[in-house]
């Protein structure tokens, strides 16, 4: 067995490099899928939707009702683009699709407001998507109390003076203001650089078995060895700068804080950059064709994007979920990019979830060198 | 390389056997290729032809048997004849997305040659792509690529050459061309192994070897492997003649029939069946030139692969 050659492993991570230059497919999407991701996440979807068009059925026309309609625009996340006479055109408007929220005033409520009795507002809303109305949900019971404590004044300002049954106080660590793309943004970095890595190292190395080339490596004194570490190198290089596109476009154009330290960061992302081309040699060499390696990395590529924390918390799965989450090295990368930008983080807040990733690393690496077939047979 | 015998041989292989699940390619092939020797090796697709270069330069593994190749060893020391042999494949395997010059330079890079340079500048000049050399290989034409081909298996100065198939969609020219260089190599003391399906080429080779269904069937020097099969051939020629085939092959003695344009070639092992057969015929059809022929190569593989198959039980 002949000993590891530089020159050898130099002559393809050369070659490598001229073959990525001349595919120019390949060279735009390096570049362009990470802007065009970050600003679909960043510019265009929105956790935290408002503006929400909102109806009102207003039995009595009062400087309380009026007030409250304006405190409802006022707080943004709803819009008053309907008046409507009655709650069977309430429910139309609603059925429709027309309008995400009716508000329903009864007749009485002042009146009734004004002898104590505690009457009640209607919001109705359209809940099909969960995601669209609770937050502005949220936002309607502070409102009504600030509405109250405006207008109940002089001879009605007793009734303020009774004392709510409780109170909840929100504070929100990290994010205040609730801005969704602090957390989605360097969430992106790690789907990013698994979709990538993933895709790519799988197909260049079955590209060479399925055209033919590989036949041809194989029968060069060329270590086995030699081939894949000097194929992914350029591929180490490509997640470097993807990642340093994210971090750039996230601090600059959408304002992302940084608070940890940048060389951790890098250091973290160099090991999830090795575990997922470990993961892509493993499927190179399973497949025998670049469509199955593009289907091998969809399939690894879903529960990572799905169960990693990234499109839906963490905290809200089930048991089995989060301890299949546990396994991807997605979900650890998720939280140290989380932690070191938004957070501060050090290496000492990291260790937690560089070990996983280490371990997955070595793991993967034993059934890639298992699989990896020196002959052809 | 203790033993003397081997040095003078380039391969030497005994009972090589290789299956690919179930089914067994390669059953018991045992040949040997001297050196400065160009061995044709013969056999229709499918036969294991290339499963048996690749075990021959140890890119598969037998599953049985063994051999040396240059004096090493088939399963121990396959690096050692990586190093030494030339390998073109079936498929052009290059890499097109590569100049022709990258290409060469490429493969110098991979035998770490000295003086890399220099080696891919003679290469270019002698392949006469020097001026071509900055072209994508991509746009090369079939001719062109198989030449660049051999030239880049011919790089690093190997002292036997494996070719699976190259002329494979080669025009006439090419094609001689090509076979012309191959004998310039053997002459220089090349040893070359070389899979094809074309007689005329089969015809140019020192020695044949004839491969079919994994089993070989015939080996040795041209004259010798048509003598072996003892077959005798006449001609039939005339007009209408090739409609007489099949009335032919319920004679006596005779094996089979072969049309070649008007002439009908009638072979077979019997040589006194098939004459008096043929008298018979001559007898019934006056306008009919019947003459005896020598049996050519053809003749004989068409009757090696009707055996083949009926010794396989109707083949597969």
């Amino acid at each position: 067995m002949s000993r590891f050659s530089f020159s050898r492993w130099g002559a393809i991570v050369r070659k490598e490099f001229i073959q990525l230059r001349r595919d120019r497919i390949t060279f735009a999407m390096i570049v362009v899928v990470p802007i065009m991701q970050i600003a679909v996440f960043g510019f265009a979807i929105n956790a935290d939707p408002r503006h929400l068009p909102t109806a009102v059925v207003r039995a009595e026309q009062s400087e309380f009702t009026r007030s409250l309609v304006a405190a409802l625009e006022h707080s943004t996340y709803f819009d008053v683009v309907e008046e409507l006479p009655d709650e069977e055109a309430a429910r139309e408007a609603l059925a429709r699709g027309r309008v995400q929220f009716v508000l329903n005033i009864p007749a009485d409520f002042t009146v009734r407001l004004l002898r104590g009795e505690r009457p009640a507002i209607l919001l109705e809303a359209d809940a099909t998507d969960p995601a669209a109305t609770g937050m502005a949900l949220g936002a309607v019971q502070p409102l009504v109390s600030a509405v109250l404590a405006k207008d109940l004044r002089g001879p009605h300002a007793a009734l303020e003076n009774e004392p709510p049954a409780f109170e909840i106080r929100v504070h929100r660590l990290y994010n205040p203001e609730n801005i969704t793309r602090y957390n989605i943004v360097p969430g992106l970095m790690g789907v990013i650089l698994t979709m990538t890595m993933v895709m790519m190292t799988a197909m260049a190395i079955t590209r060479e078995r399925e055209r033919g080339t590989m036949e041809n490596l194989l029968a060069t004194p060329v270590l086995p060895l030699e081939v894949m570490t000097g194929k992914i190198v350029p591929y180490v290089a490509i997640g470097l700068v993807q990642a340093t596109i994210i971090l750039v476009t996230s601090h600059w154009i959408f304002g992302v804080p940084f608070l940890g330290s940048p060389v951790a960061l890098y250091f973290a992302t160099l090991l999830f950059i090795a575990c997922n081309l470990t993961v892509g040699i493993t499927l190179s060499s399973l497949a025998t064709s670049q469509l199955q390696a593009m289907q091998m990395a969809t399939f690894y590529f879903l529960p990572n994007i799905l169960l990693s924390g990234f499109m839906f918390p963490y905290a809200g799965m089930p048991r089995w979920a989060r301890w299949l989450a546990q396994l991807l090295p997605l979900t650890h990368f998720n939280r140290i990019v989380r932690g070191i930008v938004l957070k501060g983080n050090t290496f000492a807040d990291m260790v937690p979830h560089l070990w996983p990733l280490a371990l997955f690393m070595l793991v993967v690496m034993g059934i890639a060198t298992r699989f990896y077939r020196r002959t052809l047979d | 390389m203790s033993d003397p015998r081997t040095r003078e041989l380039a391969i030497a292989v005994r009972g090589l056997n290789k299956f690919f699940d179930e089914k067994h390619v390669v059953r018991d092939l045992s040949l040997e290729v001297r050196r400065g020797e160009i061995f044709g090796f013969l056999g229709p697709n499918g036969s294991g032809k290339t499963t048996s270069i690749r075990m021959m330069c140890g890119l598969l593994t037998p599953d049985s048997g063994s051999g040396t190749c240059l004096g090493y060893d088939i399963l121990r020391e396959a690096d050692a004849i990586r190093r030494r042999v030339g390998y073109m494949t079936q498929r052009f395997s290059y890499w097109e997305d590569l100049t022709i010059r990258e290409n060469l330079d490429f493969v110098a890079r991979l035998y770490e040659m000295p003086q890399r340079t220099r080696v891919v500048d003679e290469a270019l000049e002698r392949l006469g792509l020097a001026a071509r050399q900055h072209q994508l290989t991509a746009t090369l034409s079939g001719g062109w690529k198989q030449r660049l081909a051999l030239a880049a298996c011919m790089l690093h100065e190997p002292e036997l050459l494996l070719l699976d198939e190259p002329t494979a969609g080669v025009d006439p020219n090419a094609r001689r061309n090509f076979w012309e260089e191959l004998h310039r190599l053997a002459a220089r003391g090349i040893s070359v192994l070389v899979s094809t399906h074309y007689m005329d080429e089969a015809e140019r080779c020192h020695k044949l070897a004839y491969i079919a269904n994994g089993r070989l069937l015939a080996q040795g020097p041209v004259d010798e492997v048509v003598r072996f099969q003892g077959l005798s051939t006449y001609s039939v020629r005339g007009e209408g003649v090739t409609t007489l085939a099949s009335q032919l092959e319920r004679m006596p003695g005779v094996d089979q029939t072969v049309a070649f344009g008007s002439v009908l070639h009638v072979t077979g092992r019997d040589a006194a069946a098939l004459e008096a057969s043929l008298r018979e015929l001559a007898a019934s059809r006056p306008d009919v030139q019947i003459e005896r022929i020598e049996t050519s190569l053809e003749d004989v593989f068409i009757h090696l692969v009707a055996h083949a198959s009926e010794d396989a039980g109707g083949g597969s």
